[in-house]
């Protein structure tokens, strides 16, 4: 059996590719956008999932693009969240008036820079698919233009990863300089006696780049202002997807290419995670917007994946990939639910706008108060299984101080979290909400019954798949 | 008989459906769907408890270990593996008596959101069960942590004035210690690569490991217990509850406290909870002597009988790390002793609150005069509370008092204050509410107890004297599997 050529490899990404460009055609030329647009992009996404569930493993274009069980598994992940993203933005736009044959190219080009950052196997495949999932996330975040705060986040996130991606760059010439390839098996093989300071140094600045994508403090300034003012169902695409996508990437430099240098990283990434969950825990205490407090709660999350990263080892990227798994089923269902729920036409985004909810829409208010829960890692809900892996992960590896002090930083969350169920439960209501709309509704609740009791079921299939992942990725 | 246990956990559960299921073909505020709703939900703790008293009839008070074991594997090395011994066993029984008493002590006193009253209840009783019941890590973490949220809602919603107080305190009080228990798990299965509570139960960590998983097992179960001086969320929470509230709260929730100390705290920690004997009988005595004081100046009835929780448990922590079997065996009976007491006290609170609104002691005064009969139960049960011969107070005091004096004689004589110290705040109470003149002229439309509410005391009265009458209806299933505690933790520090 002769190997698998470079185009069936590709082929999830070639199949985005594609349809993103026919779409922008047919788009282009039909006089009045429809939804047969928008069901081909889910479509092609579903398409690009099963190619890539199903297809062949291994290496093509020189090593730059490596398909293995962890980029598979993260490519299904992520396009299918990226799938159920595209009937949300429709019918949050249609709401308002607006409609663009552009969302739904726009959801499939940065899934497709997504797919790519999960199979980069070299420091320029990296930069690109990076770009260009960005890229697009900048637009999407800028799409509603009658909102001033839509071109403000949008124009936040632009100049602040531009900012980002110069400071990744940096660090990427500096690791081609002082290991003389981009690839990161090459990379490796020139560290065999240890990595110099020349190439710790482009590390430190490789990381800090992506620390920026997945918004890890003390890299987060823009998520709270992002988070607030981009659509809401931008935000839950964007706050999902392209956080497993950076954290696999992660993963990825780091054990493929500098896993000899497991001590010098590790601290760097324990300093981040103690920093975002601290800032996650204290600074969501003082948030009015909801918005705005999951864009912290999503800062601690991220601290909490890092913890299980800096554990390493089979287990940390396992505890890693279930975190950020589970938690992108509830950012998703989350943010879907704040696309649903509109008062009098306006979108229900501070705190007191969720007082009463439970008499006022009692499904609703039992999801919002299944995910808060679920962020807050109480049992059985699918975030402690989140936690569990990460905090196992830890401990394993000797990191017990830092586990505690991350489990002692989700009891000072807790207080949030609480207050919203608190709003919702015991609070009179300010008046009747909107009928939710039927697509984001349904989003809601099949992450709502994903977190309980979905979840103890779907870990028992979850748990091998994450393993498997997880020692490709390791495996060197 | 497989599958008996899973069946008594989750039977409340197949309620919540039946009720989910009616609400959804229903409007929620109709009369006719709250009255369908209460029957469910009464029908279901009955049988409930039908079937955990099958259990405790069909169980073999001889043997010391787990029965009607289940075990199935999950993922990750986690089982769901459920089983009990006698030392659980009987905490599924009080849990499934004392529901349907919530249940009935309802009926009239919740008015809103009755659905949603009667879903957090079962879904309560299924998670307390569970906890008795589970013999894995993670699967016992599972339920002894999911239940902070009913609770939650149900101090929340239905409580008094400074209820959202009372709620978060308690929420963030608990999640703190089980945070820290979480923790301590996850190293005991990364240390012994299992999470089956017996194979933990043998296994024996090093000795320096144990002092730390210890103190993050004892910082969940003191504040749960709770123990001076984290006990602080307690007289809050309990005032704010609602009254069927305030029962599982006393009756139950707190016993998962000691529970845990019995199940995690002595066997697989003997040498640390040796080390740490002096510190918790320090504790348990501070608990007896001063609460005890606190309790008598409370002018708040439902305050003060939430310090004589505290009071009380301390002799349940003392007898336990007494490492005696009479201690054991007396903080089993004490544990299931308050129970019942502190439940029906409540509930005797709840009966003039529900007619009255107010719980102020000093608005009360001379009540015998209008209601007899309710004096006489209030009677009985201030006697349990004091811990008077006959009833099932005494035996739970004596017990653990003459178990600790085996172990240490210091805390046992200054402990033994706290039974004549229960009787000064338990009689005061008892007298400023139920003799003298009738001063308040509001009090005169009082009346007395009804039906209904002769229903709800009738099974703790006679459990109360039951037991104090006839103990040994309980030692002797606790027996073995206490005796079995005893014996693996003296032979473990050599004592």
């Amino acid at each position: 059996m002769t190997a698998p050529t470079a185009q069936i490899l590709s082929l999830p990404e070639l199949i985005l590719a594609f349809s993103a460009v026919a779409l922008l055609i047919w788009g282009a030329f039909q006089k009045r956008p429809s939804i047969l647009l928008s069901a081909a992009a889910v479509g092609a996404l579903i398409a690009a999932a099963i190619v890539a569930a199903t297809g062949p493993l291994g290496r093509a274009f020189d090593g730059g693009l490596i398909v293995d069980a962890g980029a598979v598994f993260s490519k299904v992940v992520i396009y299918l969240t990226s799938a159920v993203a595209i009937p949300l933005t429709d019918q949050w736009f249609k709401r308002r008036g607006v409609t663009r044959f552009e969302f739904p190219v726009l959801v499939i080009l940065a899934a497709l820079g997504m797919g790519m950052m999960v199979s980069a196997g070299d420091l320029i495949a990296l930069y690109i698919s990076i770009e260009l999932q960005s890229l697009a996330l900048y637009v999407l975040a800028a799409s509603q233009t009658d909102n001033e705060k839509s071109s403000e986040a949008g124009l936040k996130y632009f100049v602040l990863g531009a900012l980002s991606s110069g400071i990744l760059l940096y660090g990427a010439s500096l690791i081609y300089g002082f290991a003389g390839s981009t690839r990161f098996d090459l990379i490796a093989a020139s560290m065999t006696n240890g990595a110099g300071p020349g190439a710790l140094f482009g590390l430190v600045f490789l990381i800090c780049g992506i620390a920026f994508k997945v918004s890890a403090a003390p890299f987060h300034m823009w998520t709270p202002d992002v988070y607030e003012g981009a659509p809401t169902p931008i935000v839950g695409f964007f706050a999902g997807a392209p956080k497993l996508a950076a954290m696999v990437l992660l993963a990825r430099v780091l054990t493929e290419a500098f896993g000899g240098a497991v001590e010098q990283w590790r601290q760097v990434l324990v300093a981040m995670a103690l920093i975002s969950v601290g800032v996650g825990a204290f600074a969501g205490l003082a948030q009015k917007d909801l918005k705005r407090l999951w864009a912290y709660s999503s800062i601690a999350g991220i601290g909490y994946a890092l913890t299980g990263l800096a554990a390493g080892g089979v287990a940390g990227i396992q505890s890693m990939l279930m975190f950020v798994v589970l938690y992108v089923v509830d950012v998703t269902g989350f943010f879907a639910c704040l696309t649903a729920l509109t008062r009098d036409g306006k979108p229900m985004q501070t705190f007191d706008d969720f007082a009463g909810l439970a008499r006022e829409r009692p499904a609703m208010a039992i999801a919002l108060t299944f995910f808060a829960l679920s962020a807050l890692g109480l049992p059985p809900f699918s975030g402690l299984w989140a936690k569990y892996y990460v905090f196992k992960a830890a401990l394993g590896a000797g990191l017990a101080p830092i586990a505690v002090a991350a489990l002692v930083g989700s009891v000072v969350a807790a207080f949030y979290y609480l207050k919203l169920i608190k709003l919702m439960w015991f609070d009179p209501s300010p008046g009747p909400t909107d009928t939710p709309t039927r697509a984001a509704s349904l989003v809601t609740y099949a992450a709502a019954f994903f977190a309980f009791p979905g979840v103890l079921v779907a870990l028992i299939y979850l748990d091998p798949l994450a393993y498997a992942a997880a020692m490709a990725l390791t495996a060197r | 008989m497989a599958g008996i246990l899973s069946l008594t956990s989750f039977a409340p559960l197949i309620g919540v459906t039946a009720i989910l299921l009616l609400r959804m073909f229903a409007k929620a505020e109709d009369a006719g769907t709250v009255t369908a709703t209460k029957w469910i939900t009464l029908l279901t703790t009955l049988v409930t408890l039908a079937l955990s008293t099958l259990l405790v009839a069909k169980f073999d008070p001889s043997q010391a270990g787990f029965q009607f074991v289940e075990d199935k594997p999950w993922f990750a090395g986690l089982h769901y593996h459920m089983g009990i011994d006698g030392i659980s066993v009987l905490f599924v029984l009080l849990t499934a008596f004392l529901l349907p008493i919530c249940i009935i002590a309802s009926w009239k006193s919740i008015e809103t959101r009755v659905v949603e009253y009667m879903i957090a209840f079962l879904v309560l009783e299924s998670l307390v069960i569970g906890v008795f019941c589970a013999l894995d890590l993670l699967v016992f973490y599972l339920f002894f942590e999911a239940q902070l949220i009913p609770m939650f809602l149900i101090i929340g919603i239905w409580g008094g004035k400074r209820r959202v107080y009372a709620a978060f305190k308690f929420f963030l009080y608990t999640l703190l210690g089980s945070v820290l228990m979480l923790a301590a798990i996850l190293a005991m299965i990364g240390i012994a690569h299992t999470s089956s509570i017996p194979e933990l139960m043998t296994y024996k960590f090093s000795a320096g490991v144990q002092t730390w998983l210890w103190l993050a097992f004892f910082a969940s179960f003191a504040v749960k217990m709770p123990m001076w001086p984290v006990h602080t969320w307690l007289p809050d929470a309990h005032v704010e509850a609602p009254t069927a509230g305030s029962v599982i709260l006393a009756g139950i929730l707190l016993k998962m406290g000691g529970y845990g100390f019995m199940r995690f705290s002595l066997p697989m920690f003997p040498h640390a909870s040796l080390q740490f004997t002096p510190l918790i009988f320090a504790l348990s005595v501070i608990a007896i002597v001063y609460t005890s004081l606190v309790a008598y100046r409370q002018t708040d009835m439902k305050k003060l009988i939430a310090y004589s929780s505290v009071a009380h448990m301390g002799f349940v922590t003392m007898g336990i790390f007494s490492g005696t079997l009479q201690g054991e065996q007396g903080a089993l009976f004490q544990m299931l002793s308050h129970g019942l007491i502190s439940g029906a006290l409540f509930l005797c609170v709840g009966v003039v609150y529900d007619r009255m609104h107010t719980r102020e002691i000093a608005f009360y005064g001379g009540v015998v005069k209008l209601m007899p009969i309710y004096a006489a139960v209030f009677m009985l049960f201030t006697m349990g509370n004091v811990g008077l011969p006959g009833t099932s107070g005494f035996v739970g005091e004596i017990l653990t008092l003459t178990g600790t004096y085996g172990a240490a004689t210091w805390p046992a004589i200054v402990g033994a204050t706290g039974m004549i110290l229960s009787a000064v705040y338990a009689l005061t109470l008892y007298r400023r509410i139920v003799f003298g003149e009738i001063t308040n002229p509001a009090l005169s439309e009082i009346t007395d107890i009804d039906g209904r509410e002769i229903l709800i005391f009738a099974p703790l009265i006679i459990g109360t004297l039951l037991l104090g009458l006839h103990p040994s209806v309980m030692f002797d299933i606790t027996n073995a599997s206490s005796q079995y505690l005893v014996d693996a933790f003296q032979a473990a520090t050599g004592r």
